[in-house]
């Protein structure tokens, strides 16, 4: 096992404790980064739905799993980013300025809506941002002139200095603007953790209580986190608008909540990397599933592809199971293999069980 | 100087008045202690200062400020720390990420210059570092630093609630049963860092405390409460002698 030396206060202020641990990272941006020139159109487009999921997970994660609040209403903030970002490119708004103006939106009417919304907790909070999600809709539909209503609305190709993004004509270009996304806005959300400002979205999750004796305003900060948490989220749907090019509200349903929610709570609450794990897995296994399907038709001449929703339970089987045998997530499971790899043969059976947490009374101290 | 004035301070819960009627005055730079039976409304004094409740009458001033109106994140803001009875910690984080967040009072910069981690953020990081570092070694807790709360012992996690505490580097601290559930030597230290605190870091130091060998030891004044209401006010062994304290610990009535 690894044993760091520390010699300054910054080995704890870094984002990475070594330079082998950034290694890794900068190596896996580059493998990303040389992606298209390796794997095929489809695949391509393949991972920059999961790169897109991802940035919509990190949005909901730094809600839930940083700051303890849950939100059943992402589809809607993914929404008002499409639409933002779309409608001011409709009336020629380069996507350099929409783009940003998307996540402000999102931002803006998130911060706004989490004020009133800040009282409540845990099912009070799920249910009132279902109803948020339901007025958006209504909203959307309600001001066609703006979004195309029922019909839709189209997303214009993005180009940035003469060089064209368009997602059909140069995939190859709009993956590599995700990923550039991506990792930016990665970026601002490890930096956040690391600074005061994330250590009281951390405090305002575990103690309400503490936080305030601590002089945290507690209501600023959540809304301060619900408006971040909406504008990456936004950011999302602004390029998930660009993804499928011409889309209308149905694209943003109830369902896009709910994914988005297996994606944080299956990658693992808390924990960045939690929000690319589970984006891979609901984007990957039903591609998975479809592929070993026809893979069974063809050496087997089974044919479950004319069993109807097959694919679905066989998906929703792996997201309860996970749920069940690994509340920690995926990305917790990753920690403790390699946890068992860095210590064998010395790791224990029960050295990840939850210690003990002393009971709390719901009374206050 | 007067630091603290608590006037006809009283709040009732429906119908159980919790604290009716309490007045006393911290001077500065005193270890003032609050004693008395189970139920007796001390916690609640403290919560009270701290403004999680609101009061049903009467006002606390600190510092010559009317803090009666105030919001409860003001008071931390304002110089006055606290502890919890059954510690409060923030259990998912490291101790020392617990202490660092006791540094918020502090905090220079905003969450834009955060998010961008400027050279700024790095620089006022350092400085609560080194404060942080400051009361790790005052409460000599180096082997712990790195260790998440939820796996550590009880006794240590009380220490890390007193030194989150000081780490605002507040001007008055409310501990709420410091010692409760320590053994002897774990409350001996207690008493030591109370003086120290006192002495060497200029604090005003109010204390509720069951341990009267403990509050002898370090109060300047104690004060007996007993359903909601002031028994009696003085040295810790005037306040023992008091037969209405003494009547109040047995549940006897005294004419
Ligand atoms: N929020 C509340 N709602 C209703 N009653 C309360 C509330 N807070 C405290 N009380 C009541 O006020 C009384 C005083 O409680 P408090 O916690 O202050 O006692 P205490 O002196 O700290 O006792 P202990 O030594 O057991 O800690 C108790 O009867 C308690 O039930
Ligand atoms: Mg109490």
């Amino acid at each position: 096992m690894k044993v760091i030396f520390k010699t300054s206060y910054d080995n704890d202020i870094d984002l990475h404790e070594d330079w082998w641990a950034r290694g890794k990272l900068i190596a896996l941006v580059a493998v990303m980064a040389v992606l298209p020139f390796v794997v095929g159109e489809y695949y391509l487009a393949e991972a920059t739905n999961t790169l897109i999921w991802s940035l919509a997970g990190m949005g909901l994660m730094l809600l839930v799993g940083h700051t303890g609040q849950a939100s059943l209403g992402h589809a809607a903030f993914m929404a008002i980013g499409a639409y933002t970002d779309a409608a001011l490119m409709n009336i020629g708004v380069p996507w350099m300025v929409a783009f940003p103006l998307a996540a402000l939106a999102a931002g803006l009417f998130g911060a706004l809506v989490a004020i009133p919304a800040v009282r409540m907790s845990g099912i009070y909070l799920a249910i009132a941002t279902l109803a948020l999600f339901v007025i958006v809709e209504e909203m959307i539909i309600i001001m066609e002139p703006i979004t195309g209503g029922v019909g839709g609305i189209f997303a214009p190709s993005i180009t940035i200095a003469g060089v064209d993004f368009d997602r059909y004509t140069s995939l190859n270009n709009f993956y590599w603007l995700c990923l550039g996304v991506v990792v930016l806005v990665t970026w601002l959300y490890a930096n956040l953790l690391r600074s005061p400002t994330g250590r009281s979205f951390l405090a305002v999750r575990d103690s309400e209580v503490s936080a305030r004796a601590l002089g945290i305003n507690v209501t600023r900060t959540r809304s301060l986190a619900f408006g971040l948490s909406c504008a990456m989220t936004g950011l999302a749907g602004a390029l998930m608008g660009h993804y499928i090019s011409f889309f209308n509200y149905e694209l943003f349903s109830v369902f896009i909540s709910i994914n988005l929610l297996l994606v944080v709570t299956i990658g693992g609450l808390g924990f960045i990397q939690g929000a690319f794990f589970g984006a891979i897995l609901i984007t990957a296994v039903p591609q998975l599933i479809s592929i070993l399907r026809d893979g069974l038709n063809s050496t087997t001449g089974i044919d479950l592809g004319s069993v109807p929703g097959l694919d679905t339970l066989i998906f929703s089987c792996i997201l309860i199971g996970f749920i069940i045998y690994e509340p920690a997530g995926l990305y917790g499971r990753w920690l403790k293999m390699r946890a068992w790899v860095q210590l064998f043969p010395l790791a224990r059976r029960d050295m990840f069980r939850r210690q003990k947490t002393y009971i709390k009374t719901e009374r206050m101290r | 100087m007067t630091l603290l004035q608590v006037e006809d301070l009283a709040v009732h819960f429906g119908g159980v008045k919790a604290v009716d009627g309490v007045s006393f005055n911290v001077e500065a730079g005193e270890v003032f202690s609050i004693i008395g039976p189970n139920g007796a409304g001390k916690s609640t004094i403290f919560n009270l200062i701290s403004r999680f409740y609101k009061p049903t009458r009467g006002t606390i001033r600190f510092d010559g400020q009317d803090i009666t109106a105030m919001q409860a994140h003001q008071i931390g803001q304002l110089g006055i720390a606290r502890t919890f009875q059954n510690i409060e910690l923030f259990d998912h984080s490291t101790v020392l990420d617990n202490l660092l967040m006791g540094r918020h009072t502090h905090r220079s910069t905003n969450w834009v210059q955060d998010m961008m981690y400027l050279p700024k953020v790095r620089r006022s990081e350092r400085g609560h570092r080194r404060q942080v570092e400051e009361v790790i070694e005052f409460l000599e807790l180096e082997a712990y630093r790195d260790k998440l709360i939820a796996g550590l012992p009880y006794g240590v996690r009380k220490v890390v609630e007193i030194g989150r505490a000081l780490a605002m580097g507040p001007k008055m601290i409310l501990l709420d049963e410091p010692a409760s559930g320590l053994s002897v030597e774990e409350s001996q230290e207690v008493a030591f860092w109370v003086e120290d605190m006192r002495r060497d870091m200029g604090l005003t130091v109010l204390m509720v405390e069951h341990d009267m060998s403990l509050v002898n030891q370090v109060s300047d004044r104690v004060l007996a409460v007993a359903n909601g209401e002031a028994l009696a006010m003085g040295t810790p062994a005037e306040v023992q002698a008091n037969p209405q304290v003494k009547a109040a610990y047995l549940g006897t009535e005294v004419d």
